[in-house]
């Protein structure tokens, strides 16, 4: 009780610590006072009266002292002092501070840049209310080989009459639009909705209103919903814009709300929301085509909800027709079945594993740099050990050397630390903009408190890491022996070497993980670039699309009249070779994959054939470089006189007739319900899912094509591409924009990239993890040396008169340099098996990024292991050659 | 030094008891009062390092055994005084209790001669 008074008194009177001094002083002139008055009244002269109070009192600041210490916490003093020591220690070798805060901040900096991403992409919580009650919609469809079976209309119907597990639900998809009379006509990102997505998510107007049940109804009003970047942009952020009239796609639509600024859904070019008004009257099964967002009712998990849509799904079978041409038991056999998964897992897919492979690396070189860091300690201990043996000697406790180490790895990971955080931010930044394009989640990624929590954190793991080594090592061991040894007259024991030499091995061994890793991804990234993707020169195409629009009048032989006149009015540009239209480009994401029969061949009433459909007007093959392997490319005759023709991927004809050639003059079709077509022709393959996918099997169609039992097909969103040298110039874009719009000048132009913008997307994830590992490999392997070199160059420094020795002794300096290399290659050759080791078991979680290369890849294992052994010897020989220069003489004399 | 430190608590903590005795016999009073007093009756222990005291009358009021708070000495000087508590008082009785049961030990074997024990 009375410790625990005198505790808080001691608390309290730390922060009063001024007022506590005057009153002591004070205490003390009085007693001195009244002292002196009773030397003066038993008769002594002032002077020695004054003396003689002193001399009983005792010295003063000794008093004062004790004082401070029962009044405070001599252990904060303490600290306080240990601390002040450490700075001053620190700014007497600023070229010593300079080099740790360096390296510790640079390590610190990225691994806490990459836990932004982590952090961002993985950790947080998605920004809607109660994320973890959303799933996403999915369905699969083993009879089909679908593995994720988007939801469908009829699905929607069903679920909303009838589901148990969901609070609300919604589905979407994305359409992009034209809207005109804001400016220049422009091509903006949106999504048609059903009334149920923002309610799902949780997500209300900032202004206006949200979709009712009523705008979502066929033959409703047409609205819209803003996003507030779209709003900001065309509106200047003007609430009045609620209730005006925009035109979209040729229709006039009215503005009912506007989202708020945190609203994220999908891309960060959003711009409009619609309602999708699907109409139960006209619905059939399939259209498998949207996505979908549900939350679960409290309490049920997604195998319940899982569970719920399984039971729907036969009312939805029987409650639908199939479309024309095909059978209802094609649905049946398909097999459809729930396939339900946490929104979350949903938008962030496989990226977990690069980002966590990635931020392993970086662990890594965290490490490694705090390895140096250690050693350069133990160096500088080193260095001091005849101090710490005299300190020591003079009554100083093993806890308090033991604290001020401490101190002096806190000061430099704080200050590090606090450096680090800066060139995250720098970092995030850049990493931000390099990463690749779908990545999920990119604007939720920067440096906010939880990243300055985290490097907290890491700043004093680090402080333990490199305070502990030398602490361990220099205040278990006996000071006596500091103070005998001290002199340098003898050579460092092995033991006392041993500690430095351990974390060079490891750094070798952690340098070689990271350097196998960056091989393995250049590796893979040759092996894509040497992939023929089915196009050539892809830089010097220029592509963008256009859309026509079909209204007022629904033609679409004017549609296609207009897209000639744009392809010849470009193709009449300077620099152009040829022009071509396609509905895609290849890689850039669209995958329709629909039914292609062959007359030849015999099918299942229910089987459905599935191929990539692509939709092409003449010209574009010869346009990106696809080789015509047989037969000929489409005629603009063949289009305006709905000619049945079509052409053949060499994958599908190989599939369906074994050879190419023997495809043309063969015929295809859609559905039961369509005329047979010819092949005309046979293409060669192009990798449509991205450079390290197998090239789809594809048929190719005319860009208008008149398949049985439904409406024309019409290419009316098209995509142009340009083959020229001028491609990704702004003045050529410029006329291609003039060009378009002397033909119509309410065309907007969208997707302008040149082709190996798609080509480079795909392998986006590729080559940024390419990157950032190579990154993390270069600071490891530049560390690493540092590190190995610094051990080396110590030990002959400290074995100067050892070398003398034997030299005087007869030894060459060849015999010295193969001494001091062979220290340094032995202390590599171990780090290097270790590193064989962990890099074998580590790379497998690379697998999965991996093309054209094995994750145990023997070259890239002994090639690494060669060049790094090598860089190695290299660094240990340059202090080696230094050690074989010893002059005998000059060594023996020395001390 | 830690030897020095031993000694150093032993003087506080008899000096504490001092402190206690001399406010609970004579009240309220300035330090140099009390360092007097102590001098007057042990002699040798406050010869020199008066100041010593100081430090202990921090500890007892910061245990709340002591309270202190400026006052106007005899001769008209300001002066800080302490004075007993409650929780002083009942300190010092229990210190007190101990003191002799200890000092009664230490003499009965003081008092043991070596024929005693045959």
């Amino acid at each position: 009780m009375t410790k625990l008074r005198r505790f808080l008194k001691r608390l309290t009177s730390w922060t009063t610590t001024r007022q506590d001094e005057q009153r002591l002083q004070a205490e003390i002139a009085e007693h001195v006072a009244f002292q002196i008055e009773d030397n003066v009244r038993a008769g002594m002269p002032a002077r020695e009266a004054r003396r003689q109070a002193m001399l009983k009192f005792g010295a003063v600041e000794a008093i004062k002292e004790d004082y401070r210490d029962r009044r405070t916490f001599p252990f904060a003093d303490a600290l306080l002092h240990d601390a002040r020591y450490a700075l001053r220690g620190l700014r007497r070798s600023p070229a010593f501070a300079a080099a740790v805060i360096l390296t510790l901040a640079l390590g610190i900096g990225a691994t806490a840049a990459m836990f932004s991403a982590v952090d961002g992409v993985l950790l947080k919580p998605l920004p809607y209310s109660h994320p973890e009650q959303l799933v996403a919609l999915w369905l699969t469809a083993p009879g089909m080989n679908i593995q994720d079976l988007n939801p469908s209309p009829s699905l929607y119907f069903v679920l909303r009459d009838q589901n148990r597990a969901f609070q609300d639900f919604g589905l979407y998809t994305g359409v992009s639009r034209n809207v005109t009379g804001l400016g220049e006509p422009e091509h903006v990102a949106g999504l048609d909705v059903t009334y149920g997505l923002l309610p799902t998510l949780g997500v209300r107007p900032m202004l206006g209103r949200s979709f009712t049940e009523a705008d979502d109804a066929p033959g409703s009003p047409e609205t819209l919903i803003l996003t507030y970047g779209y709003w900001r942009r065309k509106f200047a952020g003007d609430p009045a814009a609620v209730g005006k009239t925009i035109t979209v796609d040729g229709k006039l639509r009215q503005i009912i709300g506007v989202l708020p600024q945190r609203f994220r859904f999908g891309g960060s070019d959003l711009a409009l929301l619609v309602p999708v008004q699907l109409d139960r009257a006209k619905t059939l099964l399939g259209n498998f085509s949207f996505y979908g967002v549900a939350r679960l009712k409290p309490g049920v998990t997604v195998a319940r909800a899982d569970a719920d849509v399984a039971r729907l799904l036969p009312v939805m079978l029987k409650s639908f027709a199939p479309p024309p041409g095909l059978a209802a038991k094609t649905f049946e056999d398909a097999r459809i079945a729930p396939n339900l998964r946490p929104l979350k897992q949903d938008i962030v897919g496989d990226l977990g594993n690069v980002l966590w492979v990635l931020m392993g690396g970086i662990g890594l070189v965290l490490l490694i740099a705090c390895a140096n860091v250690a050693n350069l300690l133990i160096v500088r201990i080193e260095g001091r050990r005849h101090e710490l043996a005299v300190r020591a000697a003079l009554g100083a406790g093993r806890a308090r050397i033991a604290a001020q180490m401490l101190w002096e790895g806190f000061i430099l990971a704080a200050v590090s630390g606090g450096l680090g955080l800066v060139l995250a931010d720098l970092a995030v930044r850049t990493l931000v903009t390099i990463a690749p394009n779908d990545l999920p989640r990119l604007d939720e990624i920067g440096v906010d408190g939880r990243v300055v929590l985290f490097t907290l954190a890491v700043s004093l793991f680090v402080t333990v890491l490199i305070g502990l080594i030398p602490i361990l090592k220099y205040t278990g061991a006996s000071f006596g022996i500091g103070l005998r040894e001290s002199g340098r007259t003898t050579s460092e024991s092995r033991q006392r070497h041993r500690a430095r030499s351990g974390l060079a091995t490891v750094q070798v061994a952690l340098a070689l993980v990271l350097l196998v890793s960056s091989g393995l991804m250049i590796r893979t990234f040759r092996s894509l670039t040497r992939v023929d993707p089915g196009f050539a020169a892809p830089s010097g195409i220029q592509t963008f699309r256009v859309d026509i629009l079909e209204t007022p009048v629904k033609d679409p032989v004017a549609v296609v009249r207009t897209e000639q006149a744009i392809l010849e009015k470009i193709s009449a540009l300077p620099g152009v070779s040829s022009a071509g239209l396609s509905m895609s480009v290849p890689m850039d994401g669209n995958q329709w994959s629909d039914s292609v029969f062959a007359r030849d061949r015999a099918y299942a009433p229910s089987e459905m054939p599935l191929h990539r459909y692509k939709f092409v007007a003449p010209g574009f093959f010869k346009t990106i470089g696809t080789p015509l392997i047989a037969g000929r490319d489409f005629t603009w005759t063949d289009i305006y006189n709905k000619l049945p023709v079509a052409i053949v991927s060499e994958r599908l004809a190989r599939e369906y007739w074994h050879d190419p050639g023997n495809a043309v003059g063969k015929q295809v079709r859609s559905s039961g319900k369509d005329d047979w077509r010819e092949v005309i022709g046979v293409v060669g393959d192009t990798r449509d899912d991205g450079v390290d996918k197998p090239a789809p099997s594809s048929v190719y169609w005319p860009i208008v094509t008149y398949f049985g039992g439904i409406d024309p097909i019409v290419v009316n969103f098209a995509t142009v591409s340009v083959r020229t040298p001028r491609a990704g110039s702004e003045s050529f874009l410029d006329e291609i924009r003039r060009a378009v719009w002397s033909v119509d000048s309410n065309l907007p132009l969208a997707d302008v990239h040149t082709l190996d913008y798609y080509e480079r997307a795909s392998m986006a994830r590729v080559s940024f993890t390419l990157v950032m590992l190579a990154l993390a490999g270069g600071m490891a392997l530049l560390l690493g040396i540092i590190g190995l070199y610094g051990v080396i160059a110590y030990s002959v420094s400290q074995r100067v008169h050892e070398m003398g020795i034997r030299a005087a002794l007869g030894a060459q300096p060849s015999d010295i340099l193969k001494l001091i290399a062979g220290q340094g290659l032995r202390l590599t050759l171990t780090g290097v098996a270790i590193g064989l080791a962990t890099a074998f078991a580590l790379t497998r979680f690379l697998s999965s990024l991996l093309y054209g290369v094995e994750a145990a890849d023997p070259l890239t294992f002994v090639a690494v292991s060669l060049i790094l052994t090598f860089v190695a010897l290299v660094a240990g020989c340059v202090p080696a050659r230094r050690a074989a220069k010893v002059d005998p003489i000059v060594a023996l004399r020395y001390e | 030094m830690g030897e020095r430190k031993d000694k150093k608590d032993v003087l506080q903590g008899t000096l504490a008891l001092m402190v206690l005795k001399t406010l609970e016999v004579l009240g309220p009073m300035h330090g140099y009062r009390i360092a007097r007093r102590i001098e007057q009756i042990s002699g040798e222990l406050l010869a020199v390092n008066q100041g010593t005291l100081y430090p202990v009358l921090l500890k007892l009021e910061q245990e709340g055994s002591i309270a202190s708070e400026w006052g106007v000495s005899e001769h008209n000087r300001r002066a800080r005084f302490y004075r007993l508590t409650r929780q002083g008082r009942k300190q010092l009785h229990a210190e007190k209790h101990e003191w002799d049961e200890t000092a009664a030990i230490i003499a009965r074997f003081f008092a043991v001669k070596a024929e005693d024990l045959k």
